[in-house]
């Protein structure tokens, strides 16, 4: 829960968390440690000097330091933990579903735990999806179509396979899809950016929700380009955010342009976490203006009532979340204080 | 080593000619966004090495920095040979091999990578340095309260008499001179001054629309220079100071605070 100067109270789901190990422990091999050093460098990069971590932590925490980062320290009411599975890098994965499960089995009413697949794995794809959804019953996958596989340096949306893929899930009720497109971590040869793809997919899959994380930046025109013309594409805002501190004359850019073509409707909170907690995000964000020049020229600016839509409004309505009786269930049982 | 204002000699020139090697994603100098990280010369041969923000940054924009980096140096007439490296980098071994024994991009990444076409990329990439000069000239002429259909009548020889005092336009007017003739644009006296990447000569009518696919490829890029330019300091752990007045390099690196401008 965050609350305003003005003592307004606002549901906060965090549409994008981790729950990590980037451990040298994990590593199986150089690509482990520079992809979490990489990560490390975000983080280092866009945070305010007083939230750095150091790099011990940041590689490898506690189930307990994400609760209190997230809930006891932080303003989120709820997240959503994604699985990014990496296991060419890291000996047991980077957050596998299992791994992230064993956090929500122990808070459940605070997470939802999305699960991940490759089409490339074709039919074991197929059966991940039937295992993910009978083990833990999820919502949504994170889908990440510029990973290398084998001989592969990447897929498409509209790849047969991923077609296939997307079929099943619509047909299990696991309806929201947040594709990571944005800054590669992998690189490509092709142009890894492209997100062309979201528009066959969305058109072809109306039942379900396409939630593009990052926004497509840097291809953030033809993003808004797809997101306008489909119903089911909306814009995580994952990465987008910690701008805010680093970039606030350009953070108002983004936002001005991203109102513009989707509106408020369509966008989500994510603090990336443990790249960025979400303490300090919430707060710059809520006290953010657009700054008038920008505002000015593109007539947008982020009202209380836009940001406490993108803040969780949003994200409760794709997971089908009661925020009243999400609200009276935390009053009762406030945050629980680990006792490990 | 490292440049130094107050270098002399070969060291120097071989400087003067990195100046002239973009990064083609961000459209800066890659001396300015402090990628060179040593040039070494002894008699006529030259090494010259850099880094980049991250292990994981585009093999092929990488390449296309380290085949610009031979092609300026050797343009030096006293140069015979270059040796360029990049280091820290995942292709980096395959990429210092390929690029020093002369082989193109195709040739060496064709079976790792699916054969990318580098000419393509090239092409792309100059493309929106194109745009991103252009909207900045187009942004600074409409501060100095010209109309668009002003700007849209302009010619090349008008775009002669333009004179900028805001440092990044003034850069950026030189560098969208230069553009224009790296693309073999036509630009004789009489002809438009803010043709797009194809050659359409901008109108009154199709300002706002032009404008809007200017702002679109400055996000687009904006986020990446400032990224990257992050991460580059965040990797190396350089420290930033700002000591007495800022020079051109300050503005370019960030290291002075942003004017309240238009965005």
């Amino acid at each position: 829960m965050y609350v305003t100067p003005d003592g307004r109270e606002i549901f906060v789901i965090d549409g994008h968390v981790h729950y990590w190990d980037g451990s040298p422990e994990n590593q199986r091999n150089v690509h482990g440690k520079q992809f979490i050093d990489c990560f490390y460098a975000y983080h280092c990069n866009l945070s305010p000097e007083e939230e750095r971590w150091e790099k011990a932590k940041f590689e490898k925490y506690s189930q307990d330091d994400l609760y209190r980062d997230l809930f006891i320290d932080g303003p989120d009411d709820m997240a959503i933990v994604q699985s990014t599975y990496l296991k060419d890098f890291y000996k047991e994965g980077f957050n596998t579903i299992e791994r992230n499960a064993t956090i929500a089995e122990k808070y459940p009413e605070r997470f939802i735990v999305n699960g991940s697949f490759d089409p490339r794995d074709g039919e074991l794809a197929l059966e991940q999806i039937h295992y993910m959804k009978e083990t833990f019953d999820i919502q949504g996958c994170k889908l990440y179509t510029a990973e290398w596989h084998g001989e592969s340096k990447g897929w498409k949306l509209n790849d047969p396979w991923a077609y296939r893929c997307f079929e099943l899930c619509d047909k299990l009720g696991i309806r929201n899809m947040h594709v990571h497109k944005g800054p590669t971590i992998i690189p490509l040869n092709k142009d890894a950016f492209d997100v062309h793809d979201v528009d066959y997919a969305a058109t072809d899959f109306q039942n379900l929700n396409w939630i593009v994380e990052h926004c497509g930046l840097p291809r953030l025109d033809d993003f808004c380009w797809i997101a306008v013309q489909e119903s089911n594409v909306y814009g995580g805002l994952a990465v987008a955010m910690p701008f805010v501190h680093a970039r606030p004359q350009y953070f108002g850019t983004v936002m001005a342009e991203l109102l513009g073509w989707l509106g408020p409707d369509k966008l989500l909170f994510g603090s990336d976490y443990a790249i960025w907690t979400p303490q300090w995000i919430v707060e710059k964000f809520w006290n953010y203006q657009i700054p008038e020049a920008i505002a000015e020229e593109s007539g947008q600016q982020l009202t209380d009532e836009i940001k406490e839509k993108i803040l969780g409004l949003n994200a409760a309505r794709l997971y089908g979340i009661d925020i009243d009786a999400k609200k009276a269930q935390f009053a009762g049982a406030p945050v629980q204080i680990a006792a490990e | 080593m490292a440049r130094d204002d107050a270098m002399t000699g070969p060291e120097r020139e071989v400087w003067v000619r990195l100046d002239e090697v973009f990064d083609p994603e961000l459209d800066e100098p890659i001396t300015e966004l402090g990628f060179v990280e040593e040039v070494a010369v002894e008699g006529a041969a030259v090494r010259v090495m850099f880094r980049l923000p991250t292990y994981w940054c585009s093999p092929n924009f990488a390449f296309l920095m380290a085949e610009g980096i031979r092609r300026e140096v050797s343009a030096l007439p006293w140069v015979q040979h270059v040796e360029v490296r990049l280091e820290d980098h995942l292709c980096a071994e395959e990429m210092n091999e390929a690029i020093n024994r002369g082989e193109s991009f195709a040739t060496v990444f064709a079976a790792r990578l699916g054969g990318g076409d580098l000419e393509e990329v090239r092409d792309t990439f100059a493309k929106k340095a194109h745009q991103r000069r252009q909207e900045t000239v187009i942004r600074g002429l409409r501060a100095q309260g010209l109309s668009p259909g002003e700007i849209a009548e302009m010619t090349m020889a008008d775009l002669d008499r333009v004179a900028f005092e805001d440092r990044e336009e003034a850069l950026q007017l030189e560098r969208y001179r230069r553009i224009l003739v790296e693309r073999a644009m036509p630009r004789g006296p009489g002809d438009h001054a803010f043709p797009d990447p194809d050659g359409v000569a901008l109108t009154t009518a199709g300002f706002p629309d032009r404008m809007r696919v200017l702002r679109g490829v400055r996000i687009n890029m904006e986020f990446g220079t400032s990224l990257c330019r992050g991460l580059k300091q965040a990797r190396y752990k350089e420290h930033v100071t700002v000591d007495g007045e800022p020079t051109l390099v300050d503005f370019m690196l960030d290291r002075v605070p942003p004017r309240q401008s238009a965005g």
